[in-house]
């Protein structure tokens, strides 16, 4: 626990025993949390370790099933945000809650009691200025929010705090939207709020900064915390990784040798560009070959989304090439990319990846309804694709009352299995899938990482990206680590070291950036 | 530290429990509810139907026991209602197809005048010699209906398809400038003596009725359904092997269902728009012919009652399937024609507005349950 | 084919579009599309003469075709907002119900008599300002006052107010006004009733002010939907939508006086000789609503301007772990 005996400042919050559960996950199991008042305390973990629900909770948003909060010595139950708001709590969280089309002045004021009823705009502009100047935080009062880059908005967010006079901002990761520039405004700007008396949470799984930045650091791992209040002086980056990506290995899997056949992808000097407009991949080389496993480890949002988007068909690149078995097409609609033979299973299952109100059968065609046997000239075989989807359901084990029934209906795993028959069933020669295990049991996790496998024996190549290090070291031969856009390691599974791979997920570490990594054997 | 869980303020009112209504989202959807909310939506309509005419001074029941009897009541009526219900199954079934696709064609009234304009320009331009016999005049009279239909329903899917445009306002737009220009060459250059009517078209240019054969079968005598039911039968059967059994259809299920994992599956979303509403502007085409070569065989201003209309809730009552809307057709061409007796002459369009009403208020149930809770207060 | 005349018809009878159009704009700003106005403003003509007959009252009939809008609007709002129906069917069938209650309602109607109609006034100094006095200003209806009055409180309440900021999240992002503890739910049924109020008093204009008499559907004959595609035109600004109410208005005046003369600019009016062509006049003013639409559509693409953000899209809070 925290040293508490040597450091007399009293705690803004205090959080004991803390217990959040939703349908399928015990996303916080008795968190304690402590912030000091004037601190910048750095909450630390993967994607799914339950920091940004511990501090939804804080926030007002959720209501825990257990523990206790005192903010600032009194205990306090919120009920909503405003509840946290007023108790003097303000969280900016990563997607922000903005009106694009209106100005920065409109955004603060919005909700507020006062103006009474004339928007004076030009009082507020200046109001609003001179506190964004007080704290740092150059932004012009009269732009619209659309106008801005991500870096001003972010800081329109957390002026919307500091307007309804924030003590404790709570910021969730941040620097995932910053140029490196703008998360050194940042730094500063935090700096400064924090030797004025305010005091901030810092969610981020990004050791760099949470060393340059932070006073002490809190680190989670699924549900627990793994490590509570330390000072960032007596911690190292690798002990941290350590603590953050942890060791077990929850399966083990039988594995046939890997034969590496001919290069089936060849990505060189890719980029693309994210949906607001920043670059999301910046130069990824890579091949992959058949019969082997690429694993894309990383925390979500350092391009991995983009990366699989481009590969399939659904974003365009800006530069660079993109070769799958010899045939180069760089921009290509989504309909080339499965001529291509490039299957994909997406992070979206439900909105993307099945059609909700359609049947089993509907969804299993989805891929090869195109052609013969499923098509014949302009028409569908309907007993063909009966018999095509019965096959499919039995061989991959669907549970569904018959392949009539409506996709909605079906359970988490019971539609990844749909997905993944889908596409194996067109033989692909590539294929794409995109966090296929998330929200899954166990269960049905073991069955999707044997299909991944079987592909592989029958020399598909396959990209695997996920935010689970432990299932890209179980399931691929080589991992790749993407940081902000970068592949900033390769390595063969079987001499990896999770350590080591944590550190570069988390931006530690030196970026190994261009060189691609061929197949053992080849020089 | 013990854990407590987060309690509501102590009751000053313990003791007192309190019942209150929850919605909650539903996870599963048993089979059989989407049947049930129609049915229980289509009675409670009728319900509120009933009271609302006996607050304005009417008898409901003596008015629906009306409707059935001069609808349904004899061989004679029945057939009269099958007439009323043939334009409606095919713009049923132009508005089912549309809005399969999340396209809101509410121009199947234009394309419907449009479909009859182009049938009746077969014989008055003429542009087949007159003489000719039916087998070569009716289908080029269904051609030229369909043809039209289709040109003007893919004015708003290509503007849609092009250029984003609300397809909802072009097609109302559009519905009115197709009344106008069947007005215009009603009211001239194929006016006849002056009045707002065509001539008569010559028998080579009637659709077949029943009535035709009443020599051979006395049973037939007066009974006016005619061939366009047929065309409306087949068209039913052609819809529904189009949605469920050729690629196309498969696609434009897709893209209704699931814009995006449309695109996931490499569909081209503008082609079919266009495409959609072409076909759904034939249908309706075609149901304008059947209704100038079949009942009044000849041009004038008003030959519709707001087919393309009615058609919207006879598609949404069918939940979009042609079999339904056969079926939703018959019950509101009933209402049609009984309608035409019955004062006020709104009495027919308010049932309709309250029917369609309460079936979207119905679909509530499919996506949430109803909670009674006790609750302490 | 006096301009003056012209013009001045068209504000006159423009004040029906322009109220229509105003009461959706303040609905579709809310981020809820009501396509029942024809409906609305069926019922607010229907009820409106109808009680100026009844009661030879026509404030009355004012007040009362006002509320018979509204009542619908209520309908509407808890259907798409606490139901989250589909808004698009939504509106439709409440086209259908207004319109089908309206004739039965206005079912003796037809045959009544004159009434008397609300006050014409002439703005004493305003009046005589050279252009704009004869037009604007000069034996309109107080009605048409009040529309100027309106579309002046519109721009102010929507551009100037506190509410009026909160309006606009509310359309745009519902999220981030939810977040700062702005109540969507309330706000939405608030403007979407306001939006009804507007369609009833829209219509009873038309029955109080402009063509006095019931006649079924063609007493409105449209006005509902050319508003609705007005407000798409207005790009959502209620100084745009009464220069396009107007503008349209006066056009339909024009195409209705150019059958007339015998002569236009010396040649043969084709219109006065063969009146059939006056069809094509009638068609002008839709094609005029689809020309326009298609235009602002690219309009709207190169400014990056558009629809309210959440507009047609029934806003679900996100979880609230209880």
């Amino acid at each position: 626990m925290s040293d508490a005996p040597t450091d007399p400042r009293p705690l803004a919050v205090e959080m004991r025993g803390i217990v959040k559960r939703f349908p399928r996950v015990v996303a916080n199991d008795g968190v304690d949390f402590e912030l000091r008042i004037g601190e910048v305390h750095a909450l630390l973990g993967e994607n799914g370790a339950g920091k940004s629900t511990l501090m939804n909770v804080l926030d007002g948003l959720y209501r825990p099933d257990a523990g206790e909060i005192r903010v600032f010595g009194r205990p306090v139950e919120f009920r909503s945000p405003r509840d946290a708001i007023a108790a003097g709590l303000g969280m900016v969280h990563q997607h922000f809650a903005l009106v694009p089309t209106q100005t920065v002045t409109e955004n603060v004021l919005l909700g507020l009691p006062r103006p009474r009823f004339r928007l004076d705009a030009g009082r507020y502009d200046d109001e609003i200025a001179d506190l964004a100047r007080r704290h740092g935080l150059a932004v012009d009062p009269r732009a619209r929010v659309w106008q801005l880059s991500v870096g001003e908005q972010q800081r329109v967010e957390i002026l919307k705090m500091l307007y309804r006079g924030a003590r404790v901002l709570i910021l969730d990761e941040p620097t995932a939207v910053l140029a490196p520039q703008e998360a050194a405004d940042l730094f500063r700007t935090l700096r400064s709020m924090v030797a004025d008396g305010t005091s901030v949470v810092f969610i981020s799984h990004k050791l760099a900064e949470v060393a340059r930045i932070a006073d002490r650091v809190t680190v989670m791992r699924r549900g627990k915390v793994a490590a509570a209040g330390i000072p960032i002086a007596e911690t190292t980056t690798a002990g941290l990784a350590h603590l953050m990506v942890g060791h077990d290995v929850l399966e083990t899997i039988e594995r046939t040798q890997r034969s590496a056949g001919p290069v089936v992808l060849s990505m060189r000097d890719v980029e693309a560009e994210g949906d607001r407009g920043r670059p999301a991949l910046r130069g990824i080389t890579l091949e992959v070959h058949s019969g082997e496993t690429l694993g894309v480890a990383g925390v979500a949002g350092n391009g991995q989304s983009e990366l699989a988007q481009v590969l399939t068909g659904l974003r365009r690149c800006s530069a660079g090439s993109i070769t799958v078995n010899g045939v180069e097409t760089s921009s290509r609609s989504p309909r080339q990319a499965i001529g291509q033979r490039v299957a994909h299973v997406p992070e979206d299952r439900t909105g993307v990846g099945t059609a909700p109100n359609l049947s089993v059968a509907d969804n299993l065609i989805m891929k090869s309804y195109r052609d013969a046997p499923l098509a014949r000239r302009w028409t569908i075989d309907s007993g063909a694709v009966r018999r095509f989807a019965n096959r499919l359901r039995e061989t991959y084990a669907i549970a569904a009352p018959s392949v009539e029934t409506e996709a909605r209906l079906l359970s988490g795993g019971n539609l990844q299995r749909l997905i993944l028959a889908r596409e194996i069933a067109t033989q692909p020669r590539l294929m794409v899938a995109v966090q296929p295990t998330r929200g899954l049991d166990v269960g049905a996790i073991a069955t999707v990482h044997r299909l991944l496998l079987d592909q592989r024996a029958a020399g598909a190549a396959t990209i695997l990206i996920s935010e689970d290090l432990d299932e890209v070291l179980a399931v691929a031969d080589r991992v790749a680590v993407m940081y902000e856009g970068r592949l900033v390691g390769l390595f063969d599974a079987e001499d990896a070291d999770v350590a080591e791979i944590g550190l570069l997920m988390t931006g530690g570490g030196a970026p190994t950036a261009g060189t691609p990594v061929s197949a053992p054997g080849v020089p | 530290m013990t854990a407590t869980a987060p309690t509501r303020r102590p009751a000053r009112t313990a003791g007192r429990l309190r019942w209150s209504l929850r919605l909650e989202r539903r996870l599963e959807v048993p089979r059989w509810l989407p049947v049930a909310t129609t049915v229980g939506a289509v009675v409670a309509a009728l319900v509120i139907s009933g009271i609302v005419l006996w607050i304005a001074g009417g008898d409901p029941i003596a008015i629906f026991v009306h409707i059935a009897r001069s609808s349904f009541g004899s061989l004679g009526v029945l057939s009269d209602t099958l007439v009323k219900a043939t334009p409606l199954i095919l713009t049923g079934l132009a508005c089912a197809l549309a809005f399969r696709m999340r396209l809101w064609n509410i121009g199947a009234e234009g394309q419907f005048l449009m479909g009859a304009w182009g049938a009746s320009a077969v014989v008055l331009i003429p542009i087949v010699p007159a003489g000719a016999p039916s087998i070569v005049t009716i289908p080029v009279m269904m051609v030229a209906g369909m043809a039209a239909g289709a040109a003007y329903g893919a004015i708003p899917g290509l503007l849609k398809a092009v250029r984003g445009v609300n397809e909802i306002i072009v097609t109302l737009m559009l519905n009115y400038i197709a009344f106008l220009w069947l007005s215009y060459w009603v009211f001239g250059p194929w006016s006849e003596g002056g009045f707002q009517l065509s001539r008569p078209f010559p028998p080579e240019a009637w659709l077949p009725r029943l009535s035709d054969a009443a020599e051979a079968v006395p049973a037939f005598a007066g009974l006016t359904v005619h061939l366009g039911l047929v065309f409306g039968l087949v068209a039913a059967v052609l819809v529904r092997f189009f949605l469920f059994r050729s690629r196309r259809g498969y696609e434009v299920r897709l893209i209704g269902d699931s814009p995006r994992a449309a695109r996931y599956a490499g569909i081209d979303v503008t082609r079919n728009t266009v495409l959609v509403f072409a076909m759904s502007g034939a249908l309706a085409g075609l149901a304008g012919m059947s209704e100038v070569a079949g009942v009044v065989h000849r041009l004038q201003q008003a030959i519709s009652p707001g087919y393309g209309f009615t058609a919207i809730i006879v598609a949404y009552i069918a939940k979009l399937h042609p079999y339904g809307v056969v079926v939703a057709s018959i019950a509101f061409g009933a209402l049609i024609l009984a309608g035409r007796e019955i004062q006020p002459s709104g009495i027919p369009a308010m049932i309709q507005g309250i029917i369609l009403f309460s079936l979207i208020a119905s679909e509530v149930f499919l996506r949430y349950r109803i909670l009674f809770e006790r609750r302490d207060a | 084919m006096d301009p003056t005349i012209i013009l001045a018809a068209g504000v006159a009878s423009g004040t029906v579009l322009l109220f229509a159009a105003v009461g959706e704009i303040f609905a579709e700003r809310a981020g809820v599309l009501n396509l029942g106005v024809e409906g609305m403003m069926l019922m607010g003509a229907v009820v409106a003469f109808g009680a100026a007959v009844a009661t030879g009252n026509p404030w009355l009939g004012l007040a009362l075709g006002t509320l018979a809008g509204g009542l619908l609007a209520v309908l509407h709002a808890i259907i798409t907002i606490s139901f989250q129906a589909e808004q698009v069917v939504s509106g439709l069938a409440l086209t259908f119900l207004g319109s089908g209650l309206a004739r039965v309602l206005g079912e003796d109607l037809s045959k009544a008599g004159a009434i008397s109609l609300l006050p014409k006034m002439t703005v004493p100094i305003l009046s005589a300002v050279p252009g704009i006095g004869p037009v604007f200003f000069t034996d309109q209806s107080v009605l048409v006052y009040f529309g100027f009055v309106v579309v002046v409180v519109t721009w102010y309440w929507i551009g100037r107010t506190r509410p009026g900021l909160h309006l606009r999240a509310v359309g745009e992002s519902p999220t981030a006004a939810d977040s700062l503890g702005v109540d969507v739910y309330r706000l939405r049924y608030a403007y979407v009733i306001v939006g009804g109020l507007f369609a009833g008093l829209a219509g009873a204009t038309i029955t109080l002010a402009v063509s006095p008499g019931w006649f079924g559907d063609l007493t409105v004959n449209g006005q509902g939907w050319i508003a609705v595609a007005l407000v798409i035109f207005a790009q959502w600004s209620p100084m745009r939508a009464a220069v396009g109410a107007y503008l349209f208005a006066a056009i339909r005046r024009m195409l209705i006086d150019i059958q007339g003369p015998e002569q236009i600019f010396g040649i043969p009016n084709p219109f006065f000789y063969d009146h059939t062509l006056t069809f094509f006049l009638e068609m002008v003013p839709y094609i005029l609503i689809v020309a326009v639409l298609v235009a602002v559509s690219g309009e709207a693409l190169r400014k990056r301007l558009g629809a309210p953000a959440a507009l047609g899209i029934p806003y679900v809070r996100g979880e609230r772990g209880h």
